[in-house]
């Protein structure tokens, strides 16, 4: 049977891991090779590296620290941040990622999703879309999250599946960083618009808000988030016993 | 030495990283005189069937191939390499494949419920029916990591591990001396390493 996916998400800026993290086994925290070993020992089931660097440097040593990752870790990588061209899928995919992430780049060029599926395949196309509500409906921001497109989220996430995407990241802007659970409504909103995997993202504070997210929408594939993990508040090991205690189908090893 | 075909399609960095880290000798490579020198050898693939069996002819290696599994080599397919092995698949279209394993490659779209999500993404079980050879070193019920939206009909005798999406499904085949695996050992942590050794020790 698929189990439902548990996923750490790292930022990455001019080769570190931003954000602090604190675990006592690891000797450099803010190393993604050395976190990312730790995570996949540990439980993960998938890896997102978010390149968060603006300079052309910082993006070359994103690359070479994602080769690092992909020698090392055997679990699926995907890449997003700075996704804009097709010569950014091929940057990425040469050094070892498996999917590639897309948010801002498929908003400023529409052709992208439909361009890289053809070349690549729909499965290492992930659309990435950061939601909030405006006005009563959903709307895709774009520049993480800083700047109102006016697109309507989801129309916008159904064209970009027709268009070839299969998988979906939905980033709920009004629970991140709340810490207080998922986005259910929006959740729901995109399960039922879609056929192809849904990974939720923004608002998981407790391994409870997880329990809740897999009950509550049962087609989701997946659960990601960030500081939960890296600051220790949540032990992926311990969070897919819970999940299983729930009858929630996991991969535990 | 092991030789990873390279025939343009895919990502072949993390499966020759993921043979050095069991401490075999990997290649990646599109020479002839390569391949038929390498022990053993590996078809990769991910996209679409029409498009890799077409690289695959026009580059003159799945030719290659063919006489190497003649000679008696061991050859294993991993996910899109598994399907190109069998006769023929219905993705978009009907296109020729390899012809080594009786079968074809058919959608999942026709056969399962559509509460089941297309492509299936994610980490599933095996139900081994033959723990024999490639699956030695591993056991019921291990997960590994699959993407992919079409699978493989093929006879049971062929069929060393099945796995359940709305349907049970071929994950691995063997007849003599050629595999297949539709998921990514090398995207399979612990237990896609062992199956990668199980592979290596074969004779």
């Amino acid at each position: 049977m698929l189990t439902k996916r548990i996923i750490p998400c790292l930022d990455v800026k001019d080769g570190r891991v931003v954000k602090g993290v604190n675990f006592q086994s690891l000797s450099d925290v803010s190393s993604p090779v050395e976190l990312g070993k730790f995570y996949s020992q540990n439980g993960a089931d998938e890896l997102v590296f978010y390149d968060i660097t603006a300079s052309a440097e910082g993006r070359r040593l994103f690359t070479d620290i994602l080769r690092e990752c992909a020698a090392n870790i055997f679990i699926p990588l995907t890449v997003g941040g700075g996704i804009n061209t097709l010569d950014d899928f091929d940057r990425v995919l040469k050094c070892g990622a498996d999917k590639v992430s897309v948010n801002s780049g498929a908003i400023k060029n529409p052709d992208l999703v439909e361009q890289a599926a053809k070349l690549y395949g729909s499965q290492c196309v992930v659309l990435s879309a950061d939601i909030k509500r405006v006005n009563g409906e959903f709307r895709v921001f774009a520049r993480g999250g800083r700047d109102d497109t006016g697109l309507e989220a989801i129309s916008w996430i159904k064209r970009c599946c027709d268009n070839g995407a299969g998988e979906v990241v939905v980033n709920s802007i009004d629970t991140d960083g709340v810490k207080k659970g998922f986005d259910i409504e929006m959740l729901d909103a995109v399960i039922k618009a879609v056929n192809v995997p849904v990974v939720a993202s923004g608002g998981a504070g407790s391994k409870a808000d997880f329990v809740e997210l897999f009950q509550k929408v049962p087609a989701i594939s997946a659960g990601l988030a960030a500081s939960v993990f890296h600051f220790g508040e949540i032990a992926i090991n311990d969070l897919k016993k819970e999940l299983k205690e729930n009858n929630i189908q996991v991969r535990i090893n | 030495m092991i030789a990873i075909i390279d025939y343009g399609v895919g990502n072949l960095f993390s499966l020759q990283s993921s043979f050095n880290a069991i401490g075999a000798e990997a290649i990646v490579t599109k020479d002839k005189t390569v391949i038929e020198n390498a022990e053993k050898l590996i078809l990769p693939g991910v996209g679409a069937f029409e498009d890799a069996a077409k690289k695959l002819r026009e580059s003159g290696l799945g030719e290659v191939l063919k006489n190497e599994v003649q000679k008696g080599k061991t050859v294993m397919g991993i996910c899109l390499g598994m399907q190109l092995l069998f006769d023929k698949s219905y993705e978009f279209g009907v296109h020729e494949g390899l012809g080594l394993i009786p079968g074809n490659i058919v959608p999942f779209a026709d056969k399962i419920d559509s509460s089941f999500q297309i492509p299936q993404i994610g980490w599933n079980n095996l139900k081994l029916y033959d723990g024999s050879t490639i699956f030695k070193n591993i056991n019921d019920g291990d997960f590994v990591y699959f993407v992919h939206s079409y699978y493989a009909e093929c006879d049971k005798k062929y069929v060393l591990a099945t796995s359940d999406y709305g349907i049970e499904f071929t994950a691995a085949v063997g007849r003599d001396n050629v595999f297949g695996c539709q998921f990514h050992p090398e995207k399979s942590g612990e237990v896609g390493l062992n199956i990668l050794r199980g592979f290596c020790q074969m004779k």
